[in-house]
């Protein structure tokens, strides 16, 4: 059974096996990724909706259906972080990962838990609508958690200080483990939650344990068990993007306008 | 079917367990197995990717100068292993998502290099490809039977739904962390083991 091969043999028959092979998973890549693609979309525009409450986890939703409650409800901005000012950037064109890429466009961000590596000079947010009045704003949160850097939303109220709703549509934590951050009953213990103390820092956090309901601990939420590392990397997260360099003075605005409006 | 292809097609289920007797592929085994339903998709996804890798081993294993065989085999199973992440982040998204990495990595799963240069290389493709459906069902069961026990200890559910409702949702069910986390599932791949040789003792390996 054993032949010798000649090295041409050899070295024709690696060519055809690699030429074959990446064709086949070549051709798999293209075929499929429209299809990814709607999926990562219709995926996000649901974690927008689900951070601001708008559809419940765990029901099934048609892709017309979802696309729907969005146009009528949600109002993409493109606002400017370091000022906190509106844009009249067109958010449908908008590229957030581009924008954070772009060395011209974002700035290396100054050492921080989350690990940020680069701020955007712009951001896509979400207003959402209730009866022509702005009823809450979701904004767009990175992070690192123990493996992965965790992608997500988190739903402000229109007071600018109150959680309404967290969702993260994109990590690689330990299913079971730190792969709970996107398990509904955990993100259910978010809503009413204060993100700032009446100084204005961020006070926000994960805590080891049990917090309680936010009247008793408005700035703690439950830790995930077996997951410290998770856990703390979403603090993290919100400490920066509520802070100077995040949302800040975004949500400083909000408060003003709001006061303003009253 | 033949009487020896249904002999290697079930041999690998108790008789020569991939799992259980020749303790290949507890890795992934122990990441997957928190829930029913990722042990599942993964379950099928092995499945998929041994049949067909074993069957295109064997088809070609008379071509395969032996000085690359190794890296043959490895190419062949990447590929389809990129494959089937890239249909399930088309068609179960969801999914996909909660098995993360654990899909990619089942390229570096024992028992598919194990059956490619164990099975599949020296014998014909009808019997490889019932080689290599045999030996994922294998690691199937010992899956499923390990994220049964996991998911509904650990967490008080079954394919997500409440079995035993937890202190946690009102109920009276105190879930145990321990089969959350990686550790549990020794114990619980341990405890298949021993059952599985105190019924066939002649696994049992010799003092």
């Amino acid at each position: 059974m054993q032949r010798s091969y000649s090295v041409p043999y050899i070295i024709g028959f690696s060519c055809v096996v690699c030429v074959v092979c990446s064709l086949l998973v070549s051709s798999a890549a293209v075929s499929l990724k429209p299809r990814q693609e709607q999926n990562a979309q219709l995926d996000r525009q649901v974690n927008v909706l689900m951070a601001a409450g708008l559809v419940e986890s765990g029901q099934r939703y048609g892709r017309e259906q979802i696309t729907q409650i969005f146009m009528e409800r949600i109002d993409p901005v493109v606002i400017d972080l370091a000022t906190g000012e509106e844009t009249d950037i067109d958010p449908l064109t908008f590229d957030p990962d581009a924008e954070m890429k772009d060395p011209t466009r974002s700035n290396p961000a100054p050492s921080n838990p989350a690990q940020v590596k680069r701020i955007p000079n712009h951001a896509l947010v979400f207003k959402v609508n209730k009866d022509g009045d702005l009823n809450q704003v979701v904004l767009p949160i990175l992070g690192k958690g123990l493996w992965s850097t965790m992608y997500g939303y988190i739903a402000v109220d229109a007071d600018g200080r109150t959680v309404r709703g967290l969702t993260f549509y994109q990590h690689g934590e330990t299913p079971g483990l730190g792969g709970e951050v996107d398990n509904p009953r955990w993100k259910d213990l978010w809503p009413g939650r204060r993100i700032y103390d009446p100084a204005g820092n961020v006070r926000i956090e994960v805590v080891k344990g049990r917090a309680g309901p936010p009247e008793e601990a408005p700035y703690e939420v439950d830790g995930l068990s077996g997951a410290t590392i998770t856990s703390r990397g979403v603090s993290h997260t919100l400490e920066f993007w509520f802070g100077e360099h995040g949302f800040g003075p975004y949500l400083v605005k909000l408060r003003e306008s709001r006061r303003a409006a009253s | 079917m033949t009487r020896k292809q249904r002999q290697i097609l079930l041999d690998p289920l108790w008789n020569n367990n991939p799992i259980a007797l020749q303790v290949l592929g507890i890795c992934s085994a122990l990441a997957v197995t928190t829930q029913m339903k990722t042990a599942l998709v993964m379950s099928v996804a092995l499945t998929c990717v041994l049949a067909c890798s074993s069957l295109t081993v064997s088809l070609l294993r008379n071509y395969v100068p032996p000085s690359v065989r190794i890296i043959f085999q490895l190419a062949v199973i990447a590929s389809l292993v990129i494959i089937t992440d890239q249909i399930l982040k088309a068609y179960l998204f969801d999914i996909s998502k909660q098995l993360s990495v654990f899909v990619g990595l089942i390229i570096t799963n024992c028992i598919l290099m194990g059956r490619a240069e164990g099975f599949a290389m020296k014998n014909p493709p009808l019997e490889s490809f019932y080689d290599g459906v045999g030996n994922a069902l294998g690691y199937d069961v010992v899956l499923l039977v390990t994220a049964f026990f996991r998911e509904l200890l650990g967490s008080g559910t079954l394919f997500g739904y409440p079995v035993l409702r937890t202190v946690t949702d009102g109920g009276w069910y105190n879930p145990n962390g321990l089969m959350v986390l990686a550790p549990g599932a020794f114990f619980i791949i341990g405890l298949c083991i021993w059952a599985l040789r105190t019924w066939k003792p002649d696994q049992q390996e010799k003092e």
